[in-house]
């Protein structure tokens, strides 16, 4: 499955990344949300549970917000991030 | 955007799938006991291996609850600014260094100093590299294996069959090997079966490495009691100042700025930098306990491993082999790899050796098989037993929180973890170990060659995020351009 980064409406981005075990998610992540505007959102859509805290903790150094984050049944993450 | 039936991670647990999942865990922990048990009750010198298993089931537990690698350390800092895992195992090298010069004060320290040279940065380097394509250091694609992840599985097995290729390379590597590895190695008199002249690889090992000097920190400087050498030697000055000193270089440059800004209460110097310090080792609390138990469960595997050695009169598990009637591995000194203490790809690359031979390639012409290691049936290989049970114990940790996943990787992400293991095998055959073997069991045990390993795996690991991040960055370009 390949990466996709869609604009879902105005400053309303989706990355997913299902399938893609480190570094990829937190890389992708990261450019991803170089190339937002503050105040836009990435909804992230991964399934690595490792990148998880360091996605986490790279939105805590770079002051960015996890505003939503969620697990489905098939350990698949969603997670909200609003950029700074 | 569709939604979907969603659970907040805080919240997860109960249900049928976490109770199937806890079940599941139990099963997985009643294979090693079933394992452990059959073998004792058959022959109870199985002891020894079992002692190796269950080290292994242990690791496995904690490096997945801590999601515990050295790969994420490296690339973490450099890729994404985030500090915590190396934080963690730094943590890890202070606690087993400690726990490791009790044993050698107490006990018989089963580690053997590494030579120190050039080489260890050269193979850092190349393993550096490559974990950071892999997605995952030798420890940590175990662990992840155990998670389910079949890219990690291709990684493990891409690294032990590239050892074997390595370590067994025919007369045409020996365009690659000056005079003087030559003239050295021939004056080493091997026995013949060795053909210690003909190979890249054994002639690095005999001509090169071996007329380098070993030695401990501990040794070097002159203590003439082994308390001082160990505890001030060997921990103090090779494992915790250093430690502490990269510690404070990661606060300083990647961890201060973003704490200061944060900073509720005035500024009070000294005071707050150290707050600020306290900050960053506390910052992921899994991560930090899981420093702290793998640091103390090394050392307390160095610890048992010698206890039984004691007990049963060995000094090597080869020993135990010939007098339980299994002499088909052995090398020619009658022994085979034993460490002692938490190790890695030498294991694997005998795996993959001992199917090499299965497939009739003689491996054993090899100074690495032949002499040192031997390739013992994997049944009966109690360092594999370990590299096994990790991966049970990461599988038994991640089904009880409920991340365990049995995923097939991409033809991309197979390419990755195919190339990366290749890249991860050569470097660690030419740094005669891996992030674990190389580093943390070196630099714990007061051996400077660690570190040496470490600069290297360091470069290799920066040199890696600054090519994937270029990779990814063309590739985001080329494939996913928006109007932003």
């Amino acid at each position: 499955m390949a990466a996709k980064f869609e604009k879902l409406g105005e400053g309303d981005y989706q990355l997913d990344v299902q399938g893609y075990v480190c570094p990829h998610p937190q890389i992708y992540a990261k450019k991803a949300l170089e190339k937002l505007k503050p105040g836009e959102t990435l909804r992230l859509v991964f399934d690595n549970p490792s990148s998880g805290e360091s996605i986490s903790a790279m939105c805590q150094t770079q002051g960015d917000a996890i505003v939503e984050q969620a697990r489905d049944s098939g350990n698949t993450m969603r997670w909200t991030i609003r950029k700074h | 955007m569709q939604q979907v039936d969603c659970e907040v991670p805080a919240a997860r647990g109960g249900g049928s799938g976490q109770s199937r999942n806890v079940v599941a865990a139990l099963l997985v922990l009643g294979v090693f006991v079933a394992i452990s048990s059959a073998t004792l009750a058959a022959d109870f010198r199985f002891i020894y291996f079992s002692a190796y298993l269950w080290f292994g089931f242990a690791y496995g537990m904690c490096l997945q609850y801590g999601r515990f690698c050295m790969a994420s350390a490296i690339r973490d800092l450099f890729a994404v600014g985030v500090p915590r895992m190396a934080v963690g195992i730094m943590i890890a090298v202070v606690l087993f260094s400690l726990v490791s010069a009790g044993v050698t004060v107490f006990g018989r320290n089963t580690f053997h100093a590494s030579p120190i040279g050039l080489y260890s940065i050269v193979g850092g380097l190349v393993f550096g590299i490559g974990m950071v394509f892999t997605g995952g250091c030798a420890s940590g694609s175990l662990y992840k294996t155990g998670e389910g992840s079949v890219a990690a599985l291709l990684v493990v097995l891409s690294l032990s069959f590239t050892q074997v290729l390595v370590v067994d390379t025919g007369s045409w590597s020996n365009v690659l090997v000056p005079d003087s590895w030559t003239a050295s190695a021939a004056a080493k008199g091997l026995p013949a079966e060795l053909t210690a002249t003909d190979g890249w690889y054994d002639q690095f090992l005999a001509g090169y490495v071996w007329d380098l000097k070993a030695t401990t920190v501990g040794q070097a400087l002159g203590f003439a009691s082994p308390v001082a050498a160990a505890f001030i030697g060997n921990s103090l000055v090779n494992s915790i100042l250093p430690a502490l000193a990269i510690l404070v270089a990661i606060y300083a440059g990647w961890f201060r700025k973003g704490y200061l800004k944060t900073l509720s209460t005035p500024y009070r110097g000294a005071a707050t930098e150290l707050e600020g310090l306290w900050a960053m080792v506390t910052a992921s609390r899994r991560t930090a306990i899981a420093g702290l138990i793998l640091g103390v469960t090394a050392g307390l595997h160095m610890w048992v491993m010698q206890a039984l050695q004691q007990a049963l009169g060995i000094y090597n598990a080869g020993e135990l082999l010939q007098a339980m009637g299994h002499v088909e591995g052995l090398s020619i000194q009658d022994t085979v790899f034993d460490p002692g203490y938490f190790y890695i790809t030498t294991q694997e690359a005998q795996g993959a050796g001992w199917v090499f031979e299965k497939l009739g390639v003689n491996v054993r012409d090899s100074i690495f098989f032949g002499l040192d290691n031997g390739v013992p049936n994997p049944l009966l290989n109690p360092v594999l037993w370990m590299s096994v049970s990790l991966v049970g114990g990461a599988a038994a940790m991640a089904l009880l929180n409920n991340e365990f996943k049995l995923k097939f990787p991409s033809r991309e992400i197979a390419l990755w973890a195919i190339g990366g293991g290749v890249l991860m095998g050569v470097g660690a055959r030419i740094g005669l170990g891996c992030n674990i073997g190389a580093f943390f069991a070196t630099v714990t045990n007061g051996d400077p060659s660690g570190w040496l390993f470490g600069l290297g795996m360091t470069a290799g690991g920066f040199i890696g995020v600054k090519f994937f991040s270029w990779w990814i960055e063309r590739k985001m370009e080329r494939e996913m351009s928006l109007d932003l």
